[in-house]
């Protein structure tokens, strides 16, 4: 009996401690942005909407948003069409080299990450004009990503029953009508995945866009957040905290979303 | 409607796994034919040959006497039901139905009238716009047949057609199908891993072995006559009994018994020679008292089969099986006597029939 | 060979058509079709991932700077900027405030807590175990330029949360603690994805096992020694090295402490950022950014050696 209790004390004062080092540091976020004048401290916010009036009025946080957003979607877009593509063909016919592809594609894109190759990306922007581009930045971005997302497309694809293609191309189907009738829509879960992904990604990337834009109207929120809090002397906290909910209600949202639609399903080696 | 016919079929996989053999095979138009065979012996790959969904390594495949050997799946005029169905999970009942006719560019009101007609031949109507995953697995199976029916195409194709459904079920399917069957009248090849679904529904069958067809013939050919040793072990719920002869004057040695030659061997055989005895439980008489040209032992064994009793004889260290009808059924340990019915009786030499 | 019984009705007459050979994948796509299809996913990879890695290769060999005469006609210095970093203690330096970093932040930080997490929320439903588990996820997911904000005011000096509870005004985190700064913050960060993983490896440990070490009497410790620990062991590998992997690779303390102060919390990558970017050597830079490149290698190569044998 002392024993279970000794263990349930133990069980919850050791919940309690760590429940606290999660959510301390994201307090400021959820009361700073309704308070009057907020300082570093938490304080009982006096919920006030003011510091979203500075928002607006501030000259590049929505423009910034509105960056993240192009930068997010138009990555995605390219990302689901390319990844899909090229994951149905590697799913379905034996080109030569398949394997080895496959292993090289999985070996390269964890071995080369934004640290390594940051050099060699801001001069090939430079020689290939792409800098201030977010054409460019979508496309160095959906380099970076492709060699992943194939590989998650993939397993959805390799999952799906070929009985599907089959059974449609003996009824007559071409290709592409089957690649349009049948597997699109049986792996759409797998490009809603892909896509929220790759938004998810762009969206908190901070590294490619801060080398590759010094354009402040092409900059996305998370080159500004940065800006707002280590440049101009005294940082404002006002839009500082009232930036930040905004730059992250909508990862909140999709991950909310995410979770609820497919349920959180765990795809090792997936993060940022 | 067609006749579909195999010239030297032979399919090679590459890594040189020879899959089929050079087969040759003629189902006549309006015949329902089983393809039987152990797992891994070519069967469906055989009929996804045909299919066209594996291309032929040699050989022609004929469809209504045009050679489509190089002919795409969908211009040979043909439709399958696949093993898990393939109905398409996205579509509703009617939207998979009339999906071939989506692709034969029918206008959509005219296919969904189809689909509708089809499906309520089937007793589809009230499932018309639920989802495949809605379904139960005998739903599932009449949606796939109706979506086949919908193409009118010449010979339909079925891949293990039972094999998704639970047991009690599978037998009114099989009905449902024979008669559905019979009823179109469209040429059906089906496989099958199962000999009584085999023997219940087809026309006739081929039985297949290792990539080779090792026999060809109407259910009751194949049971009554094997034509060889492995078709008469593969067929049958109970196996052939099958036993080392040696020919002792008219009369065949087995296990110490002495046996008249059966009639389909009589003057095929010479003195001495080593052969396999091979005779149904079936087509055994049981008798409790000593009968002449019987194979006689201890009742080692009792199974009941329901209307029936397999009784197995220890028969100088040989096991022998018999059927034995109800009420009769002898006592454990007491001395038995079967005798083979001399019609139906086999003599196999290296395994192949001896007969005329 | 086959023996026929019943001979089917004589066959008809054939018009004999070429026998022709096509393609037989499930959608009849064919390799042509195939090769379009992975054609353009190939050209944006090649261009802008592994192009980079090879030239970064050849950068590294140069004296190439962002201005100036070597800016313009950049000279082939051969292993000239290797030799510097083996003998600039400032990347020895980095080196080993990354390698801190790796071990305090992932190996430590991250696997402990990760584990423990989802150790004690295994067999728990209903709401503790969503809400820890949604906190623990939040931190994980929001923008790293934000959660780094978080932390700036969460560790400021004056009016910082932290010195408030723990009741040290003045206590200056970022200065004078700089690395532990960024080892708690990046524990924080990243716990979420061992958590998830160990979740789902301790879902996959058979309850009877647990069930059988449990009747024969075993501790809650000698149940993960014996029964917990053996199953999850590739688990635990694979975490091992992809948070390392990713650890090793952060910008993210950039964003809290710049490196700073006096580069005592400047990583690798900062250090290479630094360098090439903000002091314009390039070609030194690279030659940083190459050995980042090989150190990659060698962890992803094990880690893909590790995920082939489990197949």
């Amino acid at each position: 009996m002392t024993r279970t209790w000794a263990g349930r004390i133990g069980f919850y004062t050791l919940i309690a401690v760590l429940l606290a080092f999660f959510t301390i540091p994201l307090l400021w976020l959820a009361a700073a942005p309704f308070t009057s004048d907020p300082t570093y401290e938490v304080r009982m916010p006096d919920f006030t909407f003011e510091n979203f009036q500075t928002i607006i009025e501030h000259p590049y946080a929505l423009g910034s948003l509105v960056n993240s957003l192009i930068l997010a979607i138009g990555t995605a877009l390219l990302v689901v069409v390319l990844s899909a593509l090229a994951a149905y063909a590697l799913s379905r016919v034996r080109i030569p080299g398949r394997d080895a592809l496959l292993y090289a594609l999985l070996l390269l894109s964890s071995i080369i990450t934004g640290t390594a190759a940051m050099v060699p990306l801001f001069q090939l922007a430079i020689e290939l004009g792409l800098i201030d581009s977010h054409t460019g930045l979508i496309l160095i971005l959906t380099g970076g990503l492709l060699p992943a997302a194939i590989f998650m497309i993939k397993d959805f694809m390799d999952a799906t029953p070929k009985s599907y293609e089959e059974s449609a191309r003996v009824f007559g189907a071409s290709p592409l009508q089957i690649v349009r009738h049948v597997v699109t829509p049986v792996v759409r879960p797998g490009l809603a995945t892909i896509a929220v992904w790759t938004i998810a990604n762009v969206w908190g990337n901070f590294l490619m866009p801060f080398l590759l834009l010094s354009d402040v109207e092409k900059q996305p929120a998370a080159v500004i957040m940065y800006t707002l809090y280590t440049e101009g002397g005294q940082a404002n906290l006002r839009v500082l905290s009232t930036f930040g909910l905004l730059y992250s209600v909508p990862v909140v949202l999709m991950y909310l979303f995410v979770s609820k639609k497919y349920g959180f399903r765990f795809h090792g080696g997936i993060k940022r | 409607m067609a006749a579909i016919e195999l010239r030297g079929l032979t399919k090679v996989y590459p890594g040189g796994v020879k899959a089929l053999d050079s087969l040759d095979l003629t189902v006549p138009d309006g015949e329902f034919f089983a393809l039987l065979g152990p797992s891994g012996c070519g069967k469906t790959t055989l009929l996804r040959t045909i299919a066209g969904l594996e291309t032929a390594t040699g050989g022609a495949v004929v469809i209504g006497g045009r050679d489509v050997t190089g002919v795409q799946p969908g211009g040979r005029d043909i439709a399958m039901v696949f093993q898990d169905y393939a109905l398409f999970p996205h579509m509703d009942v009617s939207d998979n139905i009339a999906y071939p006719l989506r692709i034969k560019k029918v206008p959509k009101a005219a296919r969904h009238a189809k689909a509708a007609e089809v499906g309520a031949r089937l007793g589809l109507e009230q499932l018309m716009d639920r989802r495949p995953g809605q379904l139960s697995g005998g739903q599932q199976q009449r949606v796939a047949l109706a979506r086949v029916m919908a193409t009118q195409a010449q010979a339909f194709l079925f891949d293990e057609p039972l094999s998704n459904l639970d047991a009690r079920l599978r037998l009114e399917a099989r009905t449902f199908l024979k008669k559905l069957q019979r009823e179109l009248g469209v040429t059906t090849v089906f496989v099958t891993h199962d000999q009584a679904e085999a023997l219940a529904m087809a026309d006739r069958m081929a039985v297949m072995e290792a990539g080779h067809i090792r026999q060809i013939g109407t259910p009751a050919e194949v049971f009554q006559r094997p034509a060889n040793t492995f078709v008469a072990a593969f067929i049958g719920s109970t196996p052939m009994n099958l036993l080392d002869a040696v020919v002792r004057g008219d009369t065949l040695e087995v296990a110490g018994c002495k046996l008249p030659v059966p009639a389909s061997a009589e003057g095929l055989l010479t003195e001495g020679e080593k052969l396999v005895y091979g005779v149904r439980p079936e087509y055994m008489t049981y008798s409790a008292q000593p009968v002449d040209g019987s194979l006689t032992g201890g009742v080692v064994i009792l199974e009941n089969l329901g209307a029936s009793h397999l009784v197995t004889l220890d028969v100088a260290g040989v096991l022998v099986q018999a059927v034995v009808p109800e009420g009769h059924e002898p006592a454990l340990g007491e001395q038995g006597y079967a005798v083979p019915r001399g019609d139906r009786a086999l003599v196999y030499r290296d395994g192949e029939l001896v007969t005329a | 060979m086959a023996q026929v019984t019943s001979p089917p009705k004589p066959a008809e007459v054939v018009s004999p058509a070429p026998a022709r050979r096509y393609s037989s994948d499930a959608a009849g796509l064919g390799r042509l079709r195939a090769g379009a299809f992975v054609a353009p996913a190939l050209a944006l990879i090649a261009v802008f991932l592994v192009f980079p890695a090879l030239w970064v290769i050849y950068l590294g060999l140069t004296n190439y700077r962002l201005t100036g005469a070597a800016a313009a006609e950049p000279q082939f210095v051969g292993l000239d900027n290797f030799v510097k970093a083996v003998t600039d203690p400032e990347f020895w330096d980095s080196t080993w405030l990354t390698f801190q970093f790796v071990l305090g932040s992932a190996v430590i930080g991250q696997v402990v807590l990760g584990f423990t997490l989802a150790w004690m929320l295994k067999d728990r439903r209903g709401t503790l175990k969503s809400v820890v588990e949604g906190l623990v996820i939040l931190a994980w997911i929001l923008p790293s330029a934000v959660v780094s904000f978080l932390w700036v005011a969460l560790l400021d000096r004056d009016a910082g949360t932290l010195n408030a509870l723990l009741g040290i005004p003045g206590f200056a985190w970022l200065l004078d603690h700089p690395m532990l700064s960024i080892i708690i913050f990046n524990t924080w960060r990243g716990t979420a994805f061992s958590m998830m993983l160990y979740g789902a490896a301790l879902g996959n440990v058979p309850p009877s096992h647990l069930e059988s070490a449990r009747l024969a009497g075993a501790s809650g410790w000698q149940q993960l020694r014996d029964v917990v620990f053996p199953h999850i062991r590739g688990h635990i590998l694979t975490n091992l090295l992809l948070i390392s992997l990713w650890t090793f690779n952060d910008f993210s303390p950039f964003l809290l402490t710049a490196g700073g102060p006096d580069g005592k919390s400047e990583v690798l990558a900062v250090h290479v950022y630094k360098v090439a970017l903000q002091n314009g050597d390039l070609g030194y830079g690279a030659a940083i950014s190459t050995v980042i490149l090989l150190i990659n290698l060698v962890v992803a190569v094990f880690y893909l050696r590790l995920l082939r044998s489990k197949k």
